[in-house]
């Protein structure tokens, strides 16, 4: 049930030290990318039933922002990772 | 000398060739007397016809509610709702059962209060128990910051004709003598009152609503999913494919909270929606104990008293996204701390039942009841978790968009477009993050 996160710095902790913010779907735009790609960003979401990616924060543990990939029916987790090694990794998106 | 009168009442009911059975105290003497035998289904069991004026996709309390007021307010009654499970197996059947008209902000109060004035006459206008019971809200404050934002909310309130009533300390005692008054941290205050809100019993809601669409006419299909939307080359909706076949219609209605993003994504539309899971829960019975409704304002718990004896309560949502309807271990015990906070006896009481359900939390906290940028498409979502106490406005206001194809006044600012255009109707104040509305 999502009730134990495996966070890639401090192992496997509870889901009560996290806070989540959402999708880590949507890439920020430009500051000049105009009034629809931020309305976009800001407010429309894919939703999706099954497998998603959210931006989880451990808030009481190392404090870094997390990419958690799991499923919404099931709460199964399949992976937990570093926000910013997936910024890192280039693809644009949380992929 | 009662079954003369039977008789005659009988008699004079052929007359008017009513094929419809109206639930009285006179047709609970006149069942018994043959034995409870002769009680009709509240509803038919039809076959979808290939085509109709009106789909409403979702036959839970607001899409029931919507046909019903279609066929009874509008004159449309050639209209279908599709249900995937069996009717109210949703959301109507899964809250905490209160209903209030206690907001702040000119998009919900008008449209809340409309609510609250139809569930007043409810039970006469459809000919059901639904169990409406005002017994009064009470939203209790611990801080001067706080009392001033509910007296805020009361003059609001007033101001657009609702009664409202700021309670001190001593008021709150009156009325609840086991709360927890000198809590350490967050003593109660006072709170702020409405007499007119209280509960109702939600499967009636929907059971009531369905009779009466069903016996104006309107075709209820159960067991029968959605899979698709089928649309010709300008866009416009032809009708929808679903586990029993294609159904054609005029025009396509979708009143699936929860779901709201899957059944939109049939038809391509981007929704301002994120699915989450709320929790509720109700105690072993218990004699007379919590009278009114009581929201607690240092912690987001509410709890009121079902005539059963069951205390029913609930919080927070988990959170994070979840189409499951079951919650998270760490939200029931989140739950039950606050409730034991504000009310000590509460750690004897033990819980009977949990359960889940799913529903749309929209970017600003507010429902949405519009067209779409398809012709023919309309859309009725975005409940949050505050979707039981609107549903007859909720219909109401949706089937005069659906007829007129123009807003209902009171539902004119829950528009879709209201994000893009910067009149969001954000009344919590909490921005464009859907887990915390």
């Amino acid at each position: 049930m999502a009730s134990l996160i495996t966070c890639p710095h401090c192992g496997v902790r509870p889901k009560e030290e996290f806070s989540i913010r959402g999708d880590a779907v949507p890439v920020r735009p430009a500051p000049n990318a105009g009034a629809e790609a931020w309305y976009a960003y800001v407010y429309v979401r894919d939703n999706p039933k099954g497998r998603i990616q959210e931006y989880w924060h451990h808030a009481a543990g190392c404090r870094r922002w997390l990419v958690v990939e799991r499923d919404n029916v099931t709460h199964e987790v399949f992976s937990v990772r570093d926000a910013a090694d997936v910024a890192r990794s280039g693809s644009g998106e949380a992929a | 000398m009662a079954l003369v009168l039977c008789i005659a009442y009988a008699k004079v009911r052929r007359l008017f060739q009513d094929t419809r059975m109206r639930y009285s105290a006179f047709e609970i003497i006149k069942q018994a007397f043959s034995g409870n035998r002769h009680w009709k289904p509240a509803w038919r069991e039809p076959q979808p016809k290939p085509h109709y004026d009106v789909i409403i996709v979702g036959g839970g309390g607001h899409g029931l509610s919507t046909a019903y007021y279609l066929a009874k307010e509008f004159g449309i009654s050639n209209v279908a709702v599709l249900e995937k499970g069996y009717l109210g197996s949703g959301n109507v059947g899964r809250n905490t059962t209160i209903i209030r008209s206690n907001y702040l902000l000119e998009g919900n109060e008008p449209f809340y209060e409309f609510s609250m004035r139809l569930w007043e006459g409810l039970e006469q206008d459809f000919n059901y128990n639904a169990m409406v019971s005002q017994r009064g809200i009470v939203n209790l404050f611990h801080s001067d910051g706080q009392r001033d934002a509910y007296a805020r909310r009361g003059n609001a309130m007033k101001m657009h004709g609702v009664d409202a009533e700021l309670l001190d300390r001593d008021g709150v005692r009156k009325m609840m003598p086991y709360l927890n008054f000198d809590h350490a941290r967050f003593p109660i205050l006072g709170g702020l009152y409405q007499k007119r809100a209280g509960t109702a019993r939600h499967d009636a809601v929907a059971w009531g609503y369905a009779r009466g669409a069903d016996s104006r006419g309107v075709d209820l299909i159960q067991q029968c999913e959605v899979t698709g939307i089928r649309r010709d080359e300008t866009g416009r909706v032809l009708g929808v494919e679903t586990s029993k076949g294609f159904i054609g219609c005029s025009k396509l209605a979708l009143a699936t909270a929860g779901h709201t993003s899957v059944t939109g994504k049939m038809a391509g539309l981007d929704l301002p929606i994120e699915t989450h899971v709320l929790q509720a829960f109700v105690s072993e019975g218990l004699k007379p104990v919590i009278h009114n409704v009581i929201t607690y304002g240092a912690g987001h718990f509410y709890i009121s008293q079902s005539d059963k004896g069951g205390l029913v309560f609930g919080a927070d949502i988990d959170y994070y996204s979840s189409y499951a309807q079951r919650g998270n271990l760490a939200t029931v015990e989140h739950t039950i701390e606050e409730g034991v906070s504000l009310i000590p006896g509460l750690s004897r009481a033990r819980v009977l039942r949990a359960w889940g359900g799913v529903m749309d939390m929209s970017m600003d906290g507010s429902p949405i009841i519009d067209r779409t940028p398809i012709d023919n498409l309309y859309l009725n979502c975005g409940w949050c978790y505050g979707g039981f106490k609107a549903t007859p406005a909720s219909g109401f206001c949706f089937a005069h968009l659906i007829a007129k194809d123009e807003p209902h006044y009171t539902a004119r600012l829950l528009r879709l477009d209201r994000f893009q255009r910067g009149f969001v109707v954000d009344e919590g104040g909490k921005g464009p993050q859907p887990n915390l509305h």
